[in-house]
């Protein structure tokens, strides 16, 4: 029996993405990262790491907790330093600066956010500024980092927390919003700066099953709309359905990479069957449940 | 035993005065070591280690000294190192130096109150260090260090009245002074007792009063 997690119809507009990628420069990847590792001591968090994503690509890295996913989509931040090897974001070396005698060296601060300035970053703990409105939260970078004026920039930030479907919670504390509703700001606090690439480090990991999905479809429609995305996820039917590409790693490594019906039916790889196994095992009650009543 | 008041009616003048320069050399202490502490806190985050120890080993010193001793040294021991200050200055200046190392650990501690992640989606967004400072980790670490804060205050009104041993004309030193120059004691220590309570009533009010302004955002 073949693993299958991805639904018996693959909508159409995940393949159409994945068969064209859009945008200018569409040759060049533009996060790409050469055999990059990080160890912390003796422990080898990532190993050899290469990874091009490209316009409009959406990447699903996958994997059992402790393989580095997460710490790997924050080195794409430069919120865990890499050690070894390089990223760059749209041709920029990110986080490093390398001297004339060729050792790395920190880069300034306005050089890393140059390099960060195209990247939005979606945390597992949103991490919304909680004496902040919805509307103060997304408004904040761009009056203090862009310079608008914060009329207008209330304004956009009114468009943007419109389409994550949270006009009329503008005015909340986020405390007084559900997790989805929080997430979702902190998808709209990141769309507001208008990155080109967002990252997503477990988005729905913190929420009540019931409120993944509010967050999933607007991520979805991010990716339909033709947006760079990389998405640290449990969700195996979200990476089925909307990624272009995933991967799996393990121990740190990419362990196998390919699309979804690649990764998620056809795969062979020993490491990750039993992986997805693992989930198969979890919705277990259904088929016993459907078992005994035939 | 006699009870007097007309005492202090007579010198309601000299009293109101001594009153006034209570509450100047609080506040204005109180105010300098608050900044000065808050310098220090955020120095110890983002300065190097070096200078992490060097305020380190001043906090310790400062903390390590009884206030009467830092207000000998800097009244009396000062001008040995061309350092003149009059009463009231060397008073302000000894309550501001002496409350800013336990205002520093106050601030401190606020910092480290505040998610890491919260800071990190700041960065990631292109805030700098001082803006996260003063937009995201000040106004949410005021909400949990203003009981420690106001407590210090009302330790500090208090410490004023040592301040008349180097002769300041704050109330301790004007009452005490009538007290013992016209035998009217209870009077005396009453209306000094009344001043002193009055001042940190309306202090603790005005914290209580700050703490649910400031914390409204917590509410669900």
């Amino acid at each position: 029996m073949p693993l299958s997690l991805s639904p018996s119809t693959s909508p159409p507009a995940a393949s159409n993405l994945e068969a064209t990628p859009k945008g200018p420069d569409k040759a060049s990847p533009i996060i790409h990262l050469s055999a990059v590792g990080k160890r912390f001591g003796n422990h080898q968090v990532l190993a050899d790491i290469n990874l091009s994503v490209h316009h409009s690509e959406v990447v699903c890295l996958i994997g059992p907790s402790g393989s580095g996913k997460s710490t790997l989509l924050r080195s794409m931040a430069f919120l865990e330093e890499y050690d070894e090897g390089e990223i760059h974001i749209e041709g920029r070396l990110l986080g490093w600066e390398i001297d004339d005698r060729g050792r790395r060296k920190h880069a300034g601060r306005t050089r890393l956010n140059q390099a960060r300035r195209n990247l939005g970053i979606v945390f597992q703990q949103f991490n919304l500024w909680p004496h902040m409105t919805a509307l103060g939260n997304v408004t904040e970078a761009l009056v203090r980092v862009r310079g608008i004026k914060r009329n207008e920039a209330e304004k956009r930030a009114m468009e943007v927390l419109d389409k994550v479907g949270l006009a009329e919670k503008a005015k909340e504390y986020p405390a007084r919003l559900s997790g989805g509703q929080q997430q979702r700001v902190a998808i709209a606090r990141a769309l507001a700066m208008e990155p080109k690439i967002m990252l997503f480090d477990e988005p729905t990991s913190a929420l009540d099953p019931e409120l993944v999905g509010e967050v999933l479809a607007v991520m979805k429609q991010l990716a339909l709309e033709g947006m760079t995305m990389v998405v640290v996820t449990h969700e195996m039917g979200f990476a089925a359905q909307v990624a272009d590409t995933v991967v799996f790693l393990d121990q740190g490594s990419i362990v196998t990479r390919g699309t979804p019906s690649e990764v998620f039916r056809d795969t062979q790889h020993p490491r990750l069957r039993q992986f997805l196994q693992n989930y198969l095992d979890r919705n277990a009650f259904w088929h016993t449940t459907t078992e005994q009543e035939n | 035993m006699t009870f007097d008041l007309s005492i202090i009616t007579a010198n309601a003048d000299a009293i109101w005065n001594a009153f006034l320069v209570t509450i100047y050399t609080w506040l204005a202490g109180s105010v300098l070591g608050l900044i000065a502490g808050l310098l220090i806190a955020a120095l110890m985050l983002f300065g190097g280690r070096p200078l992490q120890r060097l305020l380190r080993v001043f906090i310790e010193l400062v903390r390590g000294t009884p206030f009467l001793v830092i207000l000998f040294l800097v009244y009396y021991g000062g001008p040995s190192f061309g350092l003149r200050l009059g009463a009231i200055t060397a008073g302000v200046v000894c309550i501001a130096g002496y409350s800013s190392v336990y205002f520093a650990e106050i601030f401190r501690s606020g910092f480290a109150a505040v998610p890491r992640g919260q800071l990190e989606a700041g960065e990631c967004l292109g805030l700098g260090r001082l803006q996260l400072m003063w937009r995201v980790q000040l106004p949410q670490m005021l909400v949990l260090i203003l009981p420690s804060i106001i407590n210090m205050l009302t330790i500090l009104c208090k410490e004023t009245a040592v301040l008349s041993i180097i002769t300041v004309p704050e109330l301790t030193a004007v009452l005490t002074g009538i007290g013992t120059r016209t035998f009217t004691f209870i009077e005396t220590l009453l209306v000094l007792c009344i001043a002193y309570l009055l001042l940190i009533e309306i202090t603790s009010r005005a914290g209580r009063w700050l703490e649910r302004r400031v914390g409204t955002y917590l509410q669900r």
